[in-house]
């Protein structure tokens, strides 16, 4: 079967998983993560980043792994510190893909609508890929695709809560009418919830702390990465429309024809 | 302005103790088995009644603490800056009628102190000084800072209470977080322990992390030391303080801190002991209340305790730290604040964390996002 490839800003993805790479033990255990989970790309924090340090670290970590680099501007409150960070990141790291993350809240890390538009215009100006993390808002992603995002990543769930497709509903419209690469983003506890995200049409979903805190991460990678596999090739196929009445074995209208 | 004092107000400290010592093991477990857990379930898991409870409470801190920071551990040391004081507090070594010669680093020696640091693998700092306004008050600060921007990555403070105008020229220069601690919330015995200098305002203090909020800090620490006051009171009163302010102050991120109190020049004996056990189970009941709070852990704790508390609920722990200015090269026996107890070396803490399967993290903020 020929798969339909996923293309971000003319790059094409033979994976339709996306890792972060935080809350891991080790950096061995995120390498080996990343590297079973089969993805094309992760998405690093530029706070993490030490261009300074000398020892083993996250960076020549995931060079090794073969990846494509994906910073993340996590830390930032406002549209102006984000701006600045990606274009550290951009420096640092020779990418100008960023993932766009502005929460002023530290709580619950719930993004910020307002700013992240900010910024998203801002940095497709500047030449950035942009993708926003953002909440599963359709009228924000439609405002996003005007302002020159390269995807859209509305949550499933808040971050790093495992609970799932809470959003369903709201992701549903958002993939129905987007112009641009829909990516789940925060929430998928499960493969069973990337599975669900991937035969409702989103076109790749990105996973971290689920994978990271698992007892055997690299295990959990591997069935993510199979879950995803499942989901999307379920949704290449066509899945069978989930009726919502019953569907009498003699129909009641007969009568009418007889 | 409303502040946290017409909160507190509220509460009478024989009250809150009356009702610790009432909760019964039912109590504490239908609190563990609530959803969303509010400050009567925080009061229920601090209470004597739930030490039965500590194993299952060590089970679901490791869990929450995992699932929202990871297998992380965040690493710091401190910078002492000064040992002048103007307070007196009968419990520390910088205390004002303490008879021992003060010091304040100069701006190379703070530069030698940095080097220390950075050669340790120091990317997030935390400033420390004593209470002497006109030696080492706001300019002095904001000079330190300026000079260790472009070397630390994160820069933290724990000195005396400021206002608000002030915390908005700190962050202004990119101080990242603020720590004060209320020592204790028993106005009586507060006055007993700081009886002259500024600090002796107990609603002054109180009031303090209401101006780091409104200047917009990034981070709040706050703590109380423990062994001034039983501490399961002074810690119900401390979470109502996070929970205060947490809903005012929506921006910043909270931390807690568990200074017990240890052995200095010239101090009393702690008045109240509080056991390993006792720590853990406080330890417990923060993260099981608030999942989202970072938790410290300092060289004030011994070794085994640090070892293992690595997987219970700590997100930061400091390393190597010397509690003296110029402690790290500059002036090694200058008189220092408290003894720490445990003394190996930030390389040894990071191998410690490493194999309890834990990352030990020197970088996690970029000055990107202090000060703009």
């Amino acid at each position: 079967m020929n798969h339909q490839k996923l293309e971000i800003a003319g790059r094409t993805f033979e994976s339709r998983l996306f890792l972060g790479t935080g809350k891991f033990g080790s950096l061995r255990d995120m390498v080996q993560s990343v590297i079973a989970s089969e993805t094309d790309m992760v998405t690093m924090a530029l706070k993490r980043i030490d261009a300074q340090s000398s020892e083993e670290n996250l960076l020549d970590s995931l060079r090794e792994a073969h990846v494509h680099l994906l910073p993340n501007t996590s830390g930032a409150r406002t549209a102006k510190e984000a701006v600045l960070a990606a274009q550290l990141a951009r420096e640092a790291l020779e990418t100008n893909w960023v993932k766009l993350e502005i929460h002023p809240d530290p709580k619950y890390l719930l993004p910020d609508p307002i700013e992240t538009l900010y910024a998203t215009e801002e940095l497709a100006k500047l030449g950035f890929v942009v993708m926003p993390y953002i909440h599963a808002d359709p009228v924000l992603c439609k405002r996003l695709e005007d302002a020159g995002t390269a995807v859209v990543m509305p949550l499933g769930a808040p971050i790093g809560t495992n609970k799932g497709l809470r959003t369903q509903d709201f992701l549903e419209i958002i993939i129905s009418q987007s112009k641009v690469p829909v990516v789940v983003d925060a929430g998928i506890g499960a493969p069973s919830d990337a599975a669900k995200a991937m035969e409702m049409g989103a076109d790749a979903v990105l996973v971290n702390t689920a994978i990271a805190v698992a007892r055997n991460p690299l295990n959990m990678a591997v069935a993510f990465k199979e879950g995803v596999i499942a989901g999307r090739r379920a949704f290449e196929s066509g899945l069978g429309a989930i009726a919502n009445h019953a569907e009498a074995s003699s129909p009641l209208t007969s009568f009418l024809f007889e | 302005m409303k502040t946290f004092k017409d909160v507190f107000e509220r509460y009478q400290w024989e009250e809150v103790k009356n009702k610790l010592e009432k909760v019964t093991l039912a109590d504490v477990r239908s609190s563990l088995q609530k959803k969303n857990k509010t400050l009567d379930d925080f009061l229920n898991l601090l209470s004597p009644a739930a030490s039965q409870e500590l194993e299952l409470m060590a089970g679901m801190t490791q869990m929450l603490t995992q699932k929202r920071f990871g297998k992380t551990i965040q690493l710091y040391a401190p910078l002492y800056l000064s040992n002048e004081c103007q307070n007196i507090c009968t419990y520390c070594g910088f205390s004002l009628d303490n008879q021992l010669k003060r010091k304040t680093l100069s701006d190379m020696e703070l530069m030698i102190e940095a080097s220390v640091l950075k050669s340790m693998g120091v990317n997030h700092v935390l400033l420390v000084s004593g209470e002497a306004n006109k030696i080492v008050g706001v300019p002095y600060f904001q000079n330190a800072v300026r000079k260790l921007k472009p070397h630390f990555s994160n820069i933290s403070i724990e000195v005396q209470p400021l206002m608000e105008e002030e915390y908005k020229l700190l962050h202004e220069e990119g101080v990242h977080s603020v720590l004060v601690y209320q020592e204790t919330y028993h106005q009586d015995v507060y006055r007993e322990y700081h009886p002259k200098g500024k600090k002796s305002n107990f609603h002054f203090r109180l009031e303090t992390p209401d101006r780091i909020g409104r200047a917009g800090i990034h981070k709040i620490g706050l703590g109380v030391l423990l062994g001034l006051e039983d501490w399961r009171v002074d810690s119900f009163f401390n979470a109502l303080h996070i929970d205060y302010l947490q809903k005012h102050y929506w921006k910043s991120k909270f931390s807690v801190s568990f200074p017990r109190l240890r052995p200095a020049e010239g101090i009393i004996e702690p008045n109240f002991i509080m056991e390993d056990k006792d720590l853990l189970q406080l330890i417990c009941a923060y993260r099981i209340w608030n999942e989202d709070l970072e938790i410290s852990i300092s060289t004030r704790e011994n070794e085994v305790f640090r070892n293992n508390i690595v997987s219970l609920g700590a997100t930061a722990m400091s390393a190597g730290s010397k509690t003296n200015p110029g402690g790290y090269a500059v002036d090694k026996e200058s008189l220092e604040q408290f003894e720490t107890s445990d003394e190996r070396s930030m390389d040894e803490i990071r191998l410690m964390i490493k194999k309890a399967g834990y990352d030990p993290v020197m970088k996690d903020w970029d000055s990107v996002y202090s000060g703009i």
